[in-house]
């Protein structure tokens, strides 16, 4: 029979003739003891998750946070909360940078808050200092989100808006801070570049922006100052005491009146932060900027499973395997899934969904990797490139298959071809660390080192070279074959007080918030929020241009 | 036989021209419609687009706003009704209703004024000669000086004579317009000055009269009708008591606890009054009553009446429609004897004024309206719809709520009912007042009479009462889901409709998101702080409550509700937001949040508004009292504004000394303009210090 067809004015439907796709995902039996068992621990390690990250969302000391409101400011993530379009999400990136990394020395998000949001309907680049924390100095790790924040500005194509209230480098650590070619000054060139490119930069100041920091509303398109609060000078009074024996205050020395009047360092004179916010949402409006979509996009639907049953089918017990299709079922519309080369090189799970209408490619693990497996995803990323459809990685990986056999088979020429395409692959690519992130797995499937748009972590997941015990036992039977060789004993008793250390040692480094601190991904997320974060990145990744791939030599 | 008289001169009647606007012309097309009477409208410019205009079969321009160049010009309204080929005219009540010269005109020109004789009108409208001519007939009357010497002394010697207090009222005069109480001598000479300003303005004529005034009477009018054909009969009386500025806003029939035997001895004193000048058509005979429920004869009132719904509500009858039928030369459809009373009913006249503000009658744009449904026992008389205008030119009436019950109880009942649902943003209203008002015990047990207004100011004042916190949240909650909707409207023009951007979920990763909301409560601020939980609700915490907030925007036709659960009560109240003024309608009552406005979007107009004194709605400036340089007192008097029909004292609202005057007498000044310019008398002070 004719089914009532309805039509949206915006989008062309595509459910022509109603096609009928067959769901992936089943239902999950509750009661069994490894589902609730996976459920409680990955819970646990969720609720974790969002504890730490409710203190880094405090900031600074209450000491800081109590004097920086009453100097009529308001805090950080209120400026972003009241820039962005009322009630819209905020895609934030590295909440645990510098976590844990500076010994006793606490410095929440790294001082700065960095993210994706909607800004007079553009999704726009939105880099925030705090100043509650260390008076808004950059790190080493401030430096390296700043510069990953405009990376993502760069291969996104978005405006990026500065809300600047920064002393400026942290002088005690300026050696990691100012000199190499990824330290400050790496900030302005990006800007000008960015600028080039026709990706809009925007600064709010909003606090001080001493001598480097001048340059980021000065490098702006546009820039807005808030009176009395703002400042903008190479050099503070201080300096200027020292340099020339001139006394002046710093809201002579640069304050909006100063810069919106006489140096015209600055464009827009804003009385508080509020209006300042107003302003910049104005700035966004008058880019003229318009999304352009270069993929089909069709009505969206949730999936048909409650996301929370991720966590008791994947759990935290990483030895423990689980049908990455399941996954896909819980993150894709309406849970479907039209499956590449389903019965080849089945490790490795190949095919097309749609999140949140958008297009998507999608490469999950189930299993190690074999030459078929490989061959297979190098296939299907081709086949993405050529159709300009974005790639979402699902990465579960201890590795690509050893032994002899294997070798033989030339895994290494196969496992390559897998990595050129993973390399050379111009579409979007977004990866998410499910579950085990190890050796050349993790250039397969589009680790860190393969400038995916976006990279996150589920908590339970762990990066490292090799597992933990992996690198124990080869370590272990280097040592003993040496000690064999050299005619020396090697007990149990030993090998055991060896392997311990290395372990425990993996197993802290190979954790996701180590990981997360050095900005190695850009944020730890609870599994059951990974439709929403992939559909966000996606969302913010379609307003790049269309860039054709070319691959490089398959080794055949 | 009546029959052919019937048909031989309904036939004459096949078109009629409705000198009048707004609720009354509808009413009256709506019966001639239903006869198939033809309607022809007249409009000035300012009603180019209002009801009457679109609902009349024709409809003519007579001229600018001001009514004295359109609707009070009896040349232009006969000039439509011959080019149209009405064959009558209905005056509808004010305007030209009881002109008599109007009603001369018509007769000469051959066309049918519905209406009274001229000659009843001219011996009614004097008010000397109705009560000489009533007095003659037998009608119980009122002392008083209806003589022709107006000198000031004669009329304060009179008054004296009379006896304090007194009444001073323009012989020409009606609804309250040039009339002034005297309580005791030292009042006299201000009030008589100030009644004859406002008759000449009126009426054209101060020429006055002095009455006792009797103290807390009950003013009770009855409905009359007269044929052509010498008959006469009562429709019962109306209660029309309860008044505030000397006009009604409230009326009901019967009259509560009236005896059979008073009703009796009213209806047939009107019949008599009503004979006595010939009377055909509707007419009214006004009462007023003391406590012992003894009556005198005030004044007849040559027209259809504002109130007479009331009166067919408790008869069965069409008013109008008998008008038409008398005036075709028809004999009244009914006998006295088969004019049966039936239940209760009241009236409520819904006005643009503030109640708050002494009644100041208002102007603006009906932003927003909405009625409760009519039905038979259940009539709204409108002239206005959403989007409409109340003109500054016209009478500030919004609407009629008639209810009908039956009885007393019962009607009062239905009446606050349909009051609660009766919403309107964009303008003051006494909707709130005549809730209270009507909700009132001394009115539930039928004590009304002309000073209950002022005897229970009080009661029928209320401190205001600040919204509970769950409306607090609603409010919230409105206007969340009206950011929402925005949201969405912006997605689904664009060309990326479902991008989880455009959510209005507030999503952050691992943390909930939560902002804070300020809502402005008259004068103090409120804070909200909202958190977006995952689930789309929200939690609301004020004042150390947390509340759990959900819901949804449920359009029906044009009217917005807010279905919503705050903390487990399910509600579902009308939601308006409008500007920044969110206003919610139950039947609980209405409220009004508003949220504060930006520092940085109020602008500087601020300060230069407030330092003054300004117009309270369009108008134009009698009287200058103050110059440059004067010094006043907080209350003092400024200037004197004529607007909507009435005069205003501007007073100064701080004590300071006056820098400049914005107007000159005979000008125009627009709804808050500046009046004065007024400096502060701290700064005043601290000049004169530094001068010194």
């Amino acid at each position: 029979s004719l089914l009532p067809f309805r039509r949206s004015p915006a989008v062309a439907v595509r459910l022509y003739h109603a096609d009928n796709v067959a769901t992936l995902g089943s239902q999950h039996d509750e009661q069994s003891p490894v589902y609730q068992e996976n459920f409680e621990r990955m819970q646990a390690l969720v609720k974790d998750l969002k504890d730490k990250t409710e203190k880094i969302k405090l900031g600074g000391g209450e000491k800081a946070r109590k004097l920086h409101i009453s100097r009529g400011k308001l805090l950080p993530r209120e400026r972003i909360d009241r820039l962005l379009d009322p009630g819209s999400p905020f895609l934030e990136f590295s909440q645990f940078a510098a976590h844990q990394l500076y010994g006793k020395e606490e410095v929440p998000a790294g001082g700065i808050i960095s993210g994706i949001g909607r800004v007079s309907g553009v999704e726009c680049v939105i880099v925030a200092n705090d100043a509650t924390v260390k008076g808004g100095t950059y790190y080493p790790i401030t430096v390296k989100k700043h510069l990953r924040a405009q990376e993502i500005a760069q291969q996104n194509h978005l405006p990026c808006i500065y809300l600047v209230d920064s002393g400026g480098a942290n002088l005690p650590r300026q050696a990691d801070v100012f000199p190499d070619r990824d330290h400050f000054g790496r900030i302005f060139f990006n800007q000008a570049r960015l600028s080039a490119e026709g990706i809009a930069q925007i600064a709010v100041v909003m606090g001080s922006c001493t001598a480097g920091g001048a340059y980021v509303p000065a490098m702006a398109d546009e820039s807005i100052i808030v009176r009395k609060q703002g400042t903008i000078f190479l050099g503070g009074p201080p300096l200027v005491k020292a340099a020339t024996g001139e006394e002046v205050s710093a809201e002579d020395l640069g304050g909006a009146d100063l810069h919106c009047r006489k140096s015209g360092v600055t464009d827009h004179y804003a009385l508080d932060d509020d209006h300042a916010l107003h302003l910049a949402r104005k700035a966004v409006r008058n880019l003229n900027y318009k999304k352009h979509i270069n993929v089909t996009v069709e009505p969206t639907e949730p999936p048909l499973f409650p996301a929370e049953e991720l966590y008791g089918i994947v759990g935290e017990n990483l030895k423990r395997n689980f049908d990455v299709r399941e996954v896909i079922a819980r993150i894709v519309d309406g849970s479907r899934f039209d499956e590449f080369k389903a019965f080849y090189g089945d490790t490795l799970v190949t095919g097309f969904s749609r999140i949140f209408g958008y297009p998507v490619g999608i490469i999950g693990n189930n299993g190690v990797l074999f030459s078929e497996s490989a061959k297979k995803g190098a296939h299907f990323i081709e086949l993405c490139c050529q159709r300009n459809i974005p790639l979402l990685f699902l990465q579960n990986i201890t590795g690509f298959m050893v032994g002899r056999e294997y070798e033989a088979g030339g895994i290494a020429k196969d496992g390559a071809k897998m990595v050129t395409a993973v390399a050379c692959a111009n579409v979007p690519k977004i990866t998410v660390i499910i579950g085990g992130s190890y050796g050349a797995g993790n250039y397969g499937m589009c680790g860190r080192a393969y400038s995916p748009r976006f990279l996150y972590m589920w908590p339970n997941s762990r990066i490292s070279v090799m597992g933990g015990e992996q690198a124990a036992t080869v370590l272990a039977t280097i040592t003993k074959d040496q000690k064999t060789r050299e005619g020396k004993e090697f007990t149990a008793e030993q090998e055991a007080a060896m392997k311990q250390p290395i372990i425990k040692r993996f197993e802290e480094e190979g954790n996701p918030f180590f990981s997360s601190a050095r900005l190695w991904d850009d944020g730890i997320i609870d599994p059951a929020d990974t439709r929403l974060v992939v559909g966000l990145s996606l969302s913010a990744a379609l307003n790049a241009p269309v860039q054709k791939t070319k691959f490089g030599v398959f080794r055949m | 036989t009546s029959g052919s008289v019937r048909c031989a001169s309904v036939a004459r009647i096949e078109k009629v021209l409705i000198a009048n606007r707004g609720e009354i012309a509808c009413r009256v097309m709506r019966t001639a419609r239903k006869m198939g009477v033809r309607s022809v409208a007249v409009y000035s410019d300012a009603d180019r687009h209002s009801m009457h205009v679109a609902m009349a079969d024709e409809a003519h321009y007579i001229g600018p706003a001001p009514s004295q160049q359109s609707y009070l010009s009896s040349e232009k309204v006969l000039e439509v009704a011959k080019r149209s080929g009405a064959q009558a005219v209905h005056p509808g009540y004010g305007f030209l209703s009881e002109n008599t010269e109007f009603a001369e005109q018509c007769k000469q020109e051959g066309i049918i004024f519905i209406g009274p004789p001229s000659s009843a009108i001219r011996d009614m409208g004097i008010k000397s000669t109705s009560k000489y001519i009533m007095s003659a007939a037998g009608v119980p009357i009122i002392g008083g000086y209806h003589g022709e010497d107006q000198s000031d002394e004669t009329l304060q010697a009179e008054a004296a004579k009379i006896g304090y207090p007194v009444m001073i009222k323009a012989v020409r005069g009606g609804g309250g317009k040039g009339m002034r109480i005297a309580p005791t001598e030292a009042d006299f000479h201000e009030q008589l000055e100030s009644a004859r300003r406002e008759a000449r303005k009126s009426f054209n004529d101060d020429v006055m009269l002095i009455e006792k005034f009797v103290k807390n009477p009950r003013h009770v009018e009855v409905q009359v009708f007269g044929d052509q054909h010498g008959n006469a009969v009562y429709l019962f009386e109306r209660d029309c008591s309860v008044q505030r500025r000397h006009q009604k806003i409230i009326e009901e029939a019967p009259g509560p606890d009236i005896s059979p035997e008073v009703r009796k001895k009213l209806g047939e004193a009107a019949v008599r009054a009503a004979k006595a000048v010939n009377y055909v058509g509707a007419g009214t005979v006004e009462f007023i009553m003391d406590a012992q429920h003894n009556f005198f004869f005030m004044e007849m009132n040559t027209r259809l009446q504002v109130e007479h719904p009331v009166s067919e509500m408790i008869t069965g009858t069409d008013l109008v429609e008998w008008q038409l039928r008398v005036a075709a030369g028809e004999k009244l459809p009914l006998t006295q004897e088969e004019i049966v009373l039936n239940g209760h009913s009241f009236e409520a006249r819904i006005y643009a004024e503030d109640p708050n503000n002494d009644f100041l009658p208002g102007a603006g744009p009906l932003l927003h309206l909405s009625t409760p449904q009519g039905d038979e026992v259940t009539r709204i008389e409108t002239g206005v719809r959403e989007g409409d205008e109340v003109s500054v030119h016209y009478d500030p009436m919004i609407a009629k709520l008639v209810v009908w019950g039956e009885d007393r109880a019962a009607a009062l009942k239905k009446l606050r009912y349909c009051l609660r649902q009766y919403n309107i943003v964009g303008l003051n209203t006494n909707i709130d007042f005549l809730l209270s008002l009507s909700g009132h015990p001394e009115f539930e047990a039928g004590n009304v009479h002309t000073e209950f207004i002022p005897q229970y100011y009080e009661q029928l004042f209320p401190a205001p009462k600040a919204p509970s916190k769950e409306v607090l949240c609603q409010a919230a909650l409105g206007l969340l889901l009206r950011e929402r909707t925005h949201t969405q409207e912006f997605n689904s023009s664009s060309n990326d409709p479902f991008s989880p951007f455009g959510f209005s979920s507030g999503r952050r990763l691992n943390v909930l998101f939560n902002r804070t909301m300020t809502l402005q409560l008259g004068e103090s601020k409120v804070q909200l702080l909202v958190t977006y939980n995952a689930d789309g609700t929200y939690s609301m915490k004020t004042g150390g409550e947390v509340f759990h907030v959900s819901g949804e925007l449920q359009k029906e036709g044009d009217a917005t509700y807010l279905r919503c659960s705050v903390s487990g009560t399910m509600s579902r109240p009308k939601l308006v937001i409008l500007d920044n003024t969110v206003h919610l309608f139950s039947m609980e009552g209405s409220a009004e949040v508003s949220v504060p406005v930006p520092k940085h979007l109020a602008g500087i107009s601020v300060s230069g508004s407030q330092a003054g004194a300004v117009a309270p709605m369009t108008g134009t400036i009698e009287k200058v009292l103050v110059k440059a340089g004067d010094s006043v007192k907080k209350g003092d008097p400024l200037m004197v504004m004529l607007a909507m029909k009435m005069e205003h004292t501007i007073r100064a609202p701080k004590a300071g000394v006056i820098k400049k005057v914005f107007f000159k007498e005979g000008s125009q000044a627009n709804r808050h303009a500046a009046l004065v310019e007024l400096e502060e008398e701290a700064e005043a002070e601290v000049e004169a210090e530094a001068s010194a």
